[in-house]
């Protein structure tokens, strides 16, 4: 269970976040989205302590996270991350690996090694591009690694940023497909920032429309298209008129 | 007044960047002396720094060696002291030209690679994934560099010492007429200890100074291409200036008597 209640986030004088409440309930895919820049990368960067909310409390599983044991805490969260932010100077399998290969959760190295051509396997990737180095992947195939690396240490929360961004639609229908296989079968509880709303189908139990700094709609996904909220309604539809100012 | 207020902010902004560094440098010692300790990056960071290093710090101190013995050759010639040119090499070489001349080309090479690497991790997220894979960034990538680069840079410069007398060495027999035999003894009689080991320590602090400008100014990186590109910028001549300050106080208090 994920709780974030009443956060604020300025930067530089900037309020990004004005009281952002929202709770994840245990084993639930929740979505949120929303346009860019209304701070959906910074909420999520607040529950992995990336960045130190000035306001407000998140507590997982009961626990503040910012009077927890950092170590046991991120232990328990895997990231993909919107560019996969692989390690390019080491090869895949060791990027994979990287959790089981140092710190408390390190293994032999042949054992490491071959659980990280499990995952690979489990994220479509045939196992001879473990020795491969990050630079000599595709787009695609560097989300998978980044995938296989998020659910490497067998997490019990998975982050996903942005997870189709920057791929072909054909590619971006086989990570989605890939993530919501993943969690349901690991039973985590997802929380995935996107503005793809094939993503939002496909991926989510429960959606968060964030605008403002705020969380202005929260529910189930089967709600989405008779939600009777005019800036959930403008976004899903992708209009330019709406209550949701676009720049042009 | 409104001078005097730019010249305050001017001010307030270097004493503010000095308490930065210093939190920085007091950061990553603190995570140098406290486990996990990360070997494979430290063993890395050791042959980037150190191995690789040798060859451009090798030919600097040869043709370095040579110039200064022609130098010597041609000052000392004014008042018929021809036969200092071997132990002022020497001593010019380890307790001076060795240290400072190794440090400047590490910095140039080593504190604009450490820089743009730690620059671009940041840039791509991945100082973020290594957080959210419960590994601190300052004891993973600063730790491993700021250590190895305090103890290698001797050993660099003590090579690079050996390679300038050779290039004196060289010069003196083949172009000014020096006697092999001679010329080695005199290097070895006027030499002493601490000369060597005075140059050493300086070799030490030097390294200590390019590994921390990289790593800090990877770790502050601004944005984007750009932004990396400034980190490097300001990584090699912030290491090129502290260690030619440095250098100075050093000197100040090795040798002022």
């Amino acid at each position: 269970m994920i709780e974030l209640s009443a956060i604020h986030k300025s930067f530089g004088g900037t309020p990004v976040l004005r009281g952002v409440t929202l709770s994840v309930p245990k084993g639930e895919s929740c979505v949120i989205i929303g346009g860019s820049g209304t701070g959906k990368s910074v909420t999520i960067k607040c529950v992995l302590g990336l960045a130190m909310p000035d306001s407000g409390t998140i507590r997982v599983d009961g626990q503040d996270v910012t009077r927890t044991d950092r170590d046991a805490f991120l232990a328990r969260f895997g990231m993909l991350f919107q560019g996969a932010a692989l390690f390019d100077s080491m090869p895949v399998w060791q990027n994979v690996a990287f959790r089981l290969l140092r710190g408390t959760l390190k293994r032999p190295r042949r054992e490491a090694r071959e659980i990280a051509i499990e995952k690979l396997r489990r994220v479509g990737l045939r196992p001879d591009v473990a020795d491969l180095y990050p630079a000599e992947l595709s787009g695609g195939m560097q989300k998978r690694v980044g995938l296989a690396r998020a659910i490497a240490a067998e997490p019990q929360i998975i982050f996903f940023d942005e997870p189709t961004t920057g791929l072909d639609p054909i590619m971006a229908g086989v990570i989605n497909d890939l993530i919501r296989e993943i969690v349901t079968e690991m039973g985590v509880t997802a929380v995935t920032i996107t503005h793809d709303m094939s993503s939002v189908r496909a991926i989510a139990d429960s959606v968060a429309m964030l605008h403002d700094g705020v969380i202005k709609w929260h529910g189930p996904v089967s709600r989405l298209d008779d939600s009777g909220d005019p800036y959930l309604d403008q976004f899903v539809n992708g209009r330019a008129e709406g209550p949701i100012e676009a720049v042009r | 007044m409104s001078w005097l207020a730019r010249l305050g902010r001017a001010v307030i902004g270097v004493l503010a960047a000095i308490g930065r560094v210093a939190i920085f440098a007091g950061a990553a010692i603190g995570h140098i002396v406290r486990p996990p300790f990360y070997f494979r990056e430290f063993g890395h960071a050791l042959l980037a720094i150190g191995y690789f290093s040798l060859p451009v710090v090798g030919l600097t101190a040869f043709f370095t060696g040579g110039a200064l013995a022609l130098q010597i050759y041609a000052g000392g010639a004014r008042f018929s002291a021809e036969s200092v040119v071997p132990s002022i090499v020497a001593i010019g070489m380890v307790r001076e030209l060795g240290p400072v001349l190794g440090g400047l080309m590490v910095a140039g090479r080593v504190a604009a690679a450490i820089a743009a690497e730690i620059g671009t991790m940041k840039v791509t997220e991945q100082i973020d994934a290594l957080v959210t894979l419960s590994t601190n960034p300052m004891k993973y990538l600063t730790a491993p560099r700021v250590l190895a680069a305090t103890l290698v840079l001797p050993v660099l410069v003590a090579v690079g010492d050996s390679i300038g007398v050779l290039g004196g060495f060289v010069v003196g027999v083949a172009r000014l007429d020096f006697n092999a035999q001679a010329y080695l003894e005199n290097t070895v009689d006027f030499l002493e200890l601490w000369d060597v080991l005075s140059g050493l320590v300086k070799a030490s602090v030097f390294g200590f100074i390019v590994a921390l400008m990289g790593c800090y100014h990877g770790m502050n990186s601004g944005r984007g291409a750009q932004g990396v590109g400034r980190a490097t910028t300001n990584a090699v001549v912030s290491a090129s200036v502290l260690i030619l300050a440095a250098n100075f106080l050093l000197t100040e208090a090795f040798f002022s008597a």
